[in-house]
């Protein structure tokens, strides 16, 4: 199947896609900032709407349009707590914006579609480069912040006491979660974000309790997901979308249903002693 | 002794509210300190000062002194809230190693603070949590945890904002004594939080007690009379004690937590158990 070019493309995008995902999911779902990356993909979809209908790549949309929000969503509820609210102003002021876009774009109704559940088999070789550049740009971020964010993500009140600036780090990690939605969204769609920034961290969670070998478990479900994804949807005349979601709630599930049948040993001897 | 905290004509509060004016006391090195006072009458706010997070109003604050700033390595924190609940499946060795390494950039080297990490959770008994998640530990357990963490660089300093809150009556006895054994073989100063004095009387040195917008200090026998309390905040106050000698303070807030200790023990434990099933 490599012999397509769209193949091999969807195979270089959903792969590094799936990486960048991994990592800041890991702390997406680690900061309890789920919330926040579902309203990121919302704020991306009227970013992406406007692009089209001004005629431009959607991804400069997107990009513009979360990166924004980040800011926003980060500046207006200082504290990881209680920003639902806020969020949610945000995310519905922008879903609506979103619908105006699209109900103005009189052209193609595939490009709110591809917008909404992903398009990877159309992506280009020049998205590839971008995203390639963009995640480089990305991973090496996460790494320069690794420690700090870490640290105020297990307790902001501490590492703001040992000299972090929570603030700073709440809007850097915010700009790096809007950047890893817009480029997941050309693999999944902004309303299955969650099945490469979420569930595949989740699961992760459930199985190491070191950071560092979370990640890497994190990338490793989200690669194994996109890539056995891709492979059957080469085979199978339904949307990639369906079975990279589908793989990965598996994934959770299996893990989930695996802790019923045989509780992690810790927990075990803290509700004996 | 020397002085590990100077206030001198301090005021402390926002822009819109001052807090509490006019504080003067010091804190010697080696000190176990209570910080006492109804919610809301600002001693979270001088643990701020202490910690560089907040600027006075007027007045001047001193810490080793120093004006505070932040990031001071010679002070050990541990903050009321956390950010932990039973979904963080993080070891808590890895949160305690952050207090050493946490603050740098950069991924580091994997397992850099581990060895000191265990150390300071064996100081404080802790040695076997290391390797458990946080969010399968019980209240007094992730207590202990942070206390580790707060220690790590060996400070010279503690504070603890309520770390009594939410733990048993037993295991409340063991912590006080846990602080106690680490304030005084480490000879470092502690700050403690706290809105229940009792548990804290046998092993304290001296009492901040802030209410009404005022601070006061002095020894627990010069701190809980009836008198002084009174002329300190200019209301009807009663200190009543019972034939153990545990105190209770009536009059200051009456909305606030210096009621008998009996009904407070029995909540206290009755959730304490409810949390661990």
């Amino acid at each position: 199947m490599l012999q397509y070019a769209f193949m091999r493309h969807a195979f270089e995008a959903g792969t590094i896609v799936a990486i960048v995902a991994g990592i800041v999911g890991y702390f997406v779902v680690l900061r309890k900032s789920a919330f926040a990356a579902h309203a990121l993909s919302h704020i991306g979809f009227a970013g992406a709407a406007g692009a089209v209908l001004a005629g431009l790549n959607p991804i400069i949309g997107l990009l513009t349009f979360t990166t924004s929000g980040g800011i926003a969503i980060s500046t207006l509820g200082r504290k990881i707590v209680n920003r639902d609210t806020q969020i949610g102003i945000v995310l519905a002021f922008m879903l609506g914006l979103g619908v105006l876009f699209i109900s103005l774009y009189t052209g193609y109704a595939t490009e709110a579609y591809s917008i909404l559940f992903g398009e990877i088999l159309g992506i280009s070789a020049s998205d590839v480069l971008v995203t390639l550049i963009v995640s480089m740009a990305l991973i090496a971020a996460m790494a320069v912040i690794y420690r700090p964010l870490l640290f105020s993500s297990l307790s902001e009140d501490v590492a703001e006491a040992r000299g972090i600036s929570i603030f700073w780090f709440g809007i850097i990690f915010m700009i790096l979660v809007a950047v890893a939605t817009s480029i997941a969204v050309q693999v999944v769609g902004v309303l299955l974000i969650f099945a490469l920034m979420v569930t595949p961290a989740a699961t992760a969670q459930r199985l190491s309790r070191r950071p560092a070998q979370g990640i890497i478990i994190t990338a490793i479900i989200a690669l194994l997901a996109t890539w056995i994804g891709l492979f059957i949807s080469f085979y199978l005349p339904y949307p990639v979308s369906f079975f990279i979601t589908t793989i990965t709630f598996l994934g959770y599930s299996a893990v989930r249903l695996y802790e019923n049948v045989k509780p992690r040993p810790s927990l075990v001897k803290v509700a004996e002693s | 002794m020397k002085n590990v905290i100077g206030v001198n004509k301090l005021t402390a509060g926002y822009a819109d509210r001052i807090v509490w004016r006019d504080a003067e006391f010091s804190v010697g090195n080696g000190e176990f300190v209570a910080v006492l006072g109804p919610n809301g009458s600002g001693k979270t706010t001088l643990f701020k000062l202490l910690l560089g997070l907040s600027r006075p109003l007027e007045g001047e604050i001193k810490i080793f002194n120093k004006i505070p700033a932040r990031g001071n390595k010679r002070i050990g924190y541990v903050p009321q809230k956390h950010n932990v609940d039973s979904e963080t499946g993080i070891d808590a060795v890895e949160f305690v190693r952050m207090g050493l390494v946490g603050t740098r950039f950069g991924t580091g080297i994997a397992g850099s603070g581990m060895k000191e990490a265990i150390e300071s959770l064996e100081s404080v008994g802790a040695e076997k949590l290391a390797h458990k998640p946080l969010g399968v530990l019980s209240g007094g357990e992730l207590q202990r945890v942070f206390l580790a963490e707060a220690l790590i660089g060996n400070p010279d300093l503690l504070l603890l904002d309520e770390p009594l809150a939410n733990l048993d009556i037993k295991r409340e006895t063991e912590f006080v004594r846990l602080i106690n054994e680490v304030v005084r073989s480490r000879r470092i100063t502690a700050l403690l939080i706290a809105h229940n004095i009792n548990p804290l009387l046998p092993v304290l040195d001296r009492i901040v007690y802030i209410a009404n917008g005022r601070v006061a200090t002095g020894a627990p026998s010069e701190i809980l009379t009836s008198e002084t309390l009174m002329s300190l905040y200019d209301t009807p106050v009663e200190v009543l004690k019972d034939s153990h000698g545990r105190v209770a303070i009536i009059g200051i807030d009456e909305s606030e937590h210096h009621h008998g200790r009996l009904g407070h023990a029995e909540l206290d434990s009755h959730k304490h158990h409810h949390h661990h099933e």
